[in-house]
């Protein structure tokens, strides 16, 4: 399911979600994820501590690729998926 | 609560706290007016306590299946995790301070594990079963004092396996079986395990009883500062009313648990049935090795504690193990180690007392519950 060791690849969209609680991150996810292309990767920036479950947990559900996180410092994480549907 | 309607309170919440049984009730109010006297005494009253607490030790023992001088009184489920874990750790202090466990114990577990020392936690699958193979390799590494491993999952339902571990036992290295939310809805575990923690208010018992067995061949050394009280594990004042009157429930409960068990099954499965429905939506735990009582659930795109709020303003009472429910911003661990959805969770639980109305109407309210809430988002 973790994509953790293949190369990052391009982000075609980044999502800012900083400062937002669960399940808002996951929400923004859903509602963006079509914006990008099949194949293509979208990211989302999170402080919410519920996200680094939940973004793996929305791509098993919705048959989307987790694509592993980046620490960006300042208890902010970036999550990437890849879309595949 | 046999018929509910919309204004009606319907508890769902059973794994948290269940009324007191009639049973208990009926002996709690006899042994308060005989059984408040220090039972070390030698007067009449002293040794009509003792006598009341005797009998409570060996109503125990035997709903437990063990020896009455293996029952240990504490003031709750929590205290006798703690008594056991950190009593048996103490009896192993030359071999370390590590205390390995689950990555999905109650948080009594967890807490004394890292005040004893370090947690060594070891991962579960889907369902939340540990990995025994992990486990058992994690047991018996250096520097480890004990091994706990609950019996069922407090907030997924999930059997772990407990028998399994005997061969760590057999090892030398003491194991502590929290067995806090089966105590009295599935048959204990036989072997495997030196010590067993339970708690009374979840069978039906008064609040502020726990008990803890410590098997006989077990190495137990009291870890808090000691007392000179009936039983030398114990410290303080007995609540001898409280401990017969949880011996009471214990032992109803039992008379009554298979068919009541499987009845509450029946409840649960209709409502893991009306939940699996809904769209987004994962019912969470081992779908048949599991308490018999509960189900948990997870609903993408919704708020924990807003779908909590919202069925308990239709009258149903669940628990949620979602990050915006508990003090801090964290989620369940249960739930992250799983890898489960940790938002939009419902913790749904039965009682004695839950009626297949009850659930019916549960189950009525939860597809509009939840498109609502997916609606204002």
């Amino acid at each position: 399911m973790s994509g953790d060791d293949r190369p990052v690849g391009p982000v075609d969209l980044e999502l800012d979600c900083r400062t937002m609680l669960c399940p808002q991150p996951v929400i923004e996810l859903a509602r963006h994820v079509g914006d990008v292309a099949v194949g293509g990767v979208i990211a989302v920036l999170a402080t919410d501590p519920a996200a680094r479950y939940d973004v793996p947990a929305w791509c098993r559900m919705r048959e989307q690729e987790y694509a592993g996180a980046d620490e960006l410092g300042d208890g902010v994480t970036r999550y990437r998926v890849r879309r595949l549907a | 609560m046999s018929t509910p309607a919309p204004d009606h309170p319907v508890p769902l919440d059973s794994a948290s706290g269940e009324p007191l049984h009639p049973a208990a009730r009926e002996v709690l109010d006899a042994a308060l007016s005989r059984g408040w006297a220090d039972p070390r005494r030698l007067h009449r009253s002293g040794r009509d306590a003792r006598l009341l607490l005797d009998n409570a030790r060996a109503v125990l023992a035997e709903a437990l299946d063990c020896r009455s001088d293996e029952v240990v009184l504490c003031s709750s489920g929590t205290d006798a995790v703690h008594r056991g874990l950190l009593g048996l750790a103490r009896s192993r202090r030359r071999h370390g301070t590590a205390i390995v466990c689950s990555a999905v114990e109650h948080s009594a577990v967890r807490h004394a594990a890292r005040w004893l020392g370090e947690e060594r936690a070891v991962g579960v699958d889907r369902h939340g079963r540990v990995n025994v193979d992990a486990f058992l390799a994690a047991g018996q590494a250096p520097g480890v004092a004990v091994a706990a491993l609950q019996h069922a999952n407090h907030e997924v339902g999930t059997v772990q396996p407990v028998e399994a571990l005997e061969p760590l036992r057999a090892a030398g290295v003491p194991v502590l079986v929290d067995a806090c939310a089966s105590a009295g809805r599935l048959p204990l575990p036989a072997d495997g395990w030196s010590a067993l923690a339970a708690s009374a208010h979840k069978w039906g018992g008064p609040a502020g009883v726990g008990v803890l067995v410590v098997r006989r061949s077990a190495r137990w050394e009291q870890p808090f500062p000691g007392d000179d009280r009936a039983d030398h594990r114990e410290t303080g004042f007995e609540n001898v009313p409280a401990a017969l009157a949880a011996a009471a429930a214990l032992r109803a409960v039992l008379d009554e648990r298979e068919t009541e068990a499987a009845r509450q099954r029946r409840l649960v499965d209709r409502v893991r049935a009306a939940a699996a429905a809904l769209p987004d939506t994962e019912v969470v735990g081992d779908p048949d090795d599991r308490l018999p009582h509960l189900v948990t659930f997870s609903c993408l795109y919704v708020n924990g504690e807003a779908i909590v709020t919202e069925l308990d303003r239709r009258g149903f009472g669940v628990a949620s193990g979602s990050a915006c429910t508990a003090s801090t911003l964290e989620p369940s661990h249960v739930l992250a180690a799983m890898g489960a959805l940790t938002h939009g969770n419902v913790r749904l639980s039965v009682g004695r007392d839950t009626t297949e109305a009850d659930v019916e109407a549960f189950c009525a309210v939860l597809p509009e519950v939840v498109a609502s809430l997916r609606a204002d988002l």
